[in-house]
């Protein structure tokens, strides 16, 4: 039996959702977060030096895309979870766009039954809003939420009736789920492969304007005002979006939004050379929108940090840059960029931190994403100070669609416990 | 042209973005050297004997395709004709793919033309041949700019400059989609002269002033006054009728040149258009063919003394790389 009782020692404990941040023991027994203070160690238990580290809970990303079943090529279930690990990730919500899509119960059930045999880290799946993700008929909401979806998403693409986001609006909030909406006017992307803006022009590539997102957005807050469901924007990158939400939250709708960390540290310029590890959707944007973007995370209107983690293959991404593939993988990046905006002044590290584990536990409805005594012992132990320069062939996924290759960070994963089982460890794989 | 070789060190000729004054200068004076060789009896140097050139075009093309045939040809290079529709494309093959199994055969320029942009830098950091851009998309199409740099030097005494500072030059019609607008915005910028983007509000790139230090105008009365050069842009065919424009009717109505417009630019003002041109949409014909205003078809001759000084100075000509 693998020794699930460990006490890690001298860390900077760091619990947003319980307010804590002090230099402290932290004891798990049997997996089970068991005391934060002095605490002396029982006997038969690990013990961890964690002096000049920070102990957080495990990170919670509520936007990834695990590809299995379907397009194990580009990343599965396993692999996942090993960058997830590695990335001080413990609990990741996988969105339903796979093959088939997540939007039927025996697929849920499968993408959990592999998650228990081949994952290390926890994994939730998300349903599909409308069958086939094709935007028409309801998914069988009640019977997914059964079977263990936390949330729907039809993400990849946008429901663009208004008709069929009414009722899935209303459909939903019968069971106080939360729906994620990728937020596009496809007729505003049209064939646009990258923002629409001075770069674009430059390159000649078709742009995809801003208010392409915050359309939809703007649409989608009348129809929560309507129905008064909980509402979530994903990987909002716009500064008009970001402030329809801050409205709406002013006015006490339930709705949130995440950002990804490209979103919030690059902008379009980052294309340039036509670099297909850039191109994403919704695209990078420009330095007004991530200024926008930078000021809601600083006054709380974006709640959630998440990845958008899409792993594609090189021969998706290798060619002509309108023909690529959208997507960047992001887990194993997440905490060190989100680190960089303690550095900048955004936000605490405490908020920081919240943004990527109580925040969007919340909004999932999963008991995890903290330290408090009795929790399952999820936590990851980073060094924030240490510095490293992020190398794609080194990354853990399957594939290395990074667009933060090559680039210097700081704050690097030390070891990550899923209920008390180290399922990473720096240096030690 | 001694000296020019010395100046040219590029490996490809990938677009007008970041050529130096001096660097167009190179190629424009090579040009002008190697313009003799197409009014010989005999036209053939054997400046490039030995060398191989590949044309491969992804989109259709007749002029561009048979004037970089007639370049390499009449320098003696072996040049070899590929397109799209008997390639290997058709069976699945990527386009790098493609161009590595023409590089292995060891050419010495590879000529392409693509309809998505970009696809020069992509094959650049790829592949090792030395690359010719011939128009990807609606990003750029350099030997076309430079063709037209030399077609309106070649003017500059009729129009009353010495150099190209202080040259107004309009560009007017389908911008957003145009290669040749681009490519020619950027080189007229760098060697000085003053650009205009003239056309439709839904075909014009985003900030554009922004994006080129052009002056963008949607009115062509107001976009011609004093303008020396008028160059007009191709209206494709797949823009007239769609949700870009209403009807070519009312593009010829308030964008096509005619007489009258042209009224409004300078007294010797040329026009200039890189073809094929659609006569009575863009350009009246009484315009198009009048010899004392338009230099269309001394645009087309010197496109094969361009391409050729490209291919020159590409092959290693005095180059120290």
């Amino acid at each position: 039996m693998e020794n699930r009782s460990v006490l890690i020692q001298g860390g900077r404990v760091l619990d947003p959702a319980h307010g804590r941040d002090e230099t402290a023991d932290l004891l798990v027994v049997d997996g089970v977060i068991q005391a934060v203070g002095r605490l002396e160690a029982p006997a038969h238990c690990t013990v961890v030096q964690a002096d000049g580290l920070v102990l957080a809970p495990g990170l919670v990303d509520m936007h990834v895309h695990l590809r299995e079943p379907g397009h194990e090529y580009k990343e599965d279930i396993a692999s996942g979870c090993r960058a997830a690990a590695a990335g001080g990730v413990t609990a990741m919500a996988a969105m339903p766009n796979t093959q088939p899509v997540t939007d039927d119960p025996s697929v849920v059930g499968y993408i959990l039954e592999r998650a228990k045999s081949t994952g290390l880290v926890r994994v939730f799946p998300i349903g599909a809003i409308t069958k086939g993700l094709k935007g028409e008929m309801l998914t069988e909401m009640g019977l997914l939420l059964r079977a263990g979806c936390v949330a729907f998403s039809d993400d990849g693409r946008p429901v663009t009736d208004s008709g069929v986001m009414r009722r899935a609006l209303e459909y939903a909030r019968m069971f106080g789920a939360l729906l994620i909406q990728h937020a596009e006017d496809l007729s505003l992307v049209g064939n646009g492969c990258m923002h629409e803006g001075v770069v674009a022009s430059r390159l000649g590539l078709p742009g995809i304007p801003s208010a392409a997102e915050s359309v939809l957005v703007d649409r989608d807050l009348r129809l929560v005002a309507l129905t008064g469901s909980r509402y979530h924007v994903a990987h909002l990158s716009s500064g008009d979006a970001m402030r329809a939400v801050a409205q709406a939250r002013a006015q006490q709708l339930p709705v949130s939004c995440e950002v990804t960390p490209h979103h919030f540290s690059l902008t379009d310029e980052a294309v340039l050379g036509y670099d297909t590890d850039a191109k994403m959707s919704p695209p990078l944007r420009s330095q007004a929108d991530r200024a926008a973007l930078l000021e809601g995370l600083a006054q709380g209107i974006i709640t959630v940090i998440a990845t958008d983690h899409a792993p594609h293959d090189e021969e998706n991404k290798r060619v002509e840059f309108c023909c690529a593939a959208n997507g960047v993988i992001g887990l194993e990046t997440l905490l060190p960029v989100s680190l960089e905006l303690v550095r900048d002044g955004v936000m605490s590290l405490s908020d920081c931190i919240a943004a990527m584990s109580c925040n969007p536990a919340r909004l999932l409805g999963i008991p995890h994403g903290t330290l408090g005594v009795g929790q399952a012992a999820d936590m990851v132990l980073f060094d924030p100070e240490e510095t490293w320069t992020v190398d794609a062939r080194q990354l853990r996924s399957k594939s290395k669609n990074t667009c933060f290759h090559g680039r210097r960070v700081k704050g690097r994963v030390k070891q990550t416990w899923v209920a008390g089982r180290s399922v990473y460890r720096d240096g030690h794989d | 042209m001694r000296s020019a070789g010395t100046l040219w060190t590029r490996k490809h000729l990938l677009g007008m973005e970041g050529l130096s004054r001096e660097e167009i200068g190179a190629l424009l004076d090579t040009a002008v050297s190697l313009r003799e060789v197409n009014r010989r009896d005999i036209k053939k140097v054997p400046t490039l004997r030995g060398k191989t050139v590949i044309n491969l075009f992804y989109e259709n093309s007749t002029r561009t395709r048979t004037s970089f045939e007639l370049a390499g040809k009449r320098m003696s290079a072996d040049v070899v004709n590929m397109s799209v529709a008997s390639s290997s494309v058709k069976k699945g093959e990527t386009l790098l793919d493609t161009l590595a199994n023409l590089q292995a055969m060891n050419p010495d320029v590879v000529v392409i033309r693509h309809p998505e942009s970009g696809v020069l830098e992509f094959l650049a950091r790829h592949l090792d041949a030395a690359l010719v851009n011939a128009g990807d998309g609606r990003h750029e199409h350099p030997t076309q700019a430079l063709l037209d740099l030399l077609t309106i030097q070649d003017q500059l005494p009729l129009l009353g400059q010495s150099r190209f500072a202080g040259l107004v030059v309009a560009i007017c019609g389908d911008v957003l989609h145009s290669r040749v607008a681009r490519s020619n915005a950027i080189g007229l910028q760098t060697l000085g002269a003053e650009v205009r983007f003239v056309g439709p509000a839904t075909l014009m790139p985003s900030q554009a002033a922004e994006a080129f230090g052009a002056t963008v105008y949607h009115r062509l009365e107001e976009g011609l006054a004093g303008a020396q050069v008028v160059m007009m842009l191709r209206l494709q065919n797949e823009r007239m009728n769609s949700s870009y424009l209403p009807s070519v009717r009312e593009y010829a109505e308030f964008w096509g040149l005619n007489r009258a417009r042209l009224r409004q630019a300078a007294p010797n003002a040329i026009v200039m258009h890189p073809g094929p041109i659609n006569r009575g949409v863009e350009i009246a014909s009484d315009v198009a063919d009048d010899p004392e205003r338009s230099v269309i078809l001394e645009q087309v001759a010197n496109g094969l003394a361009v391409r050729m000084a490209a291919l020159y100075l590409l092959c290693g000509a005095g180059v120290r790389r």
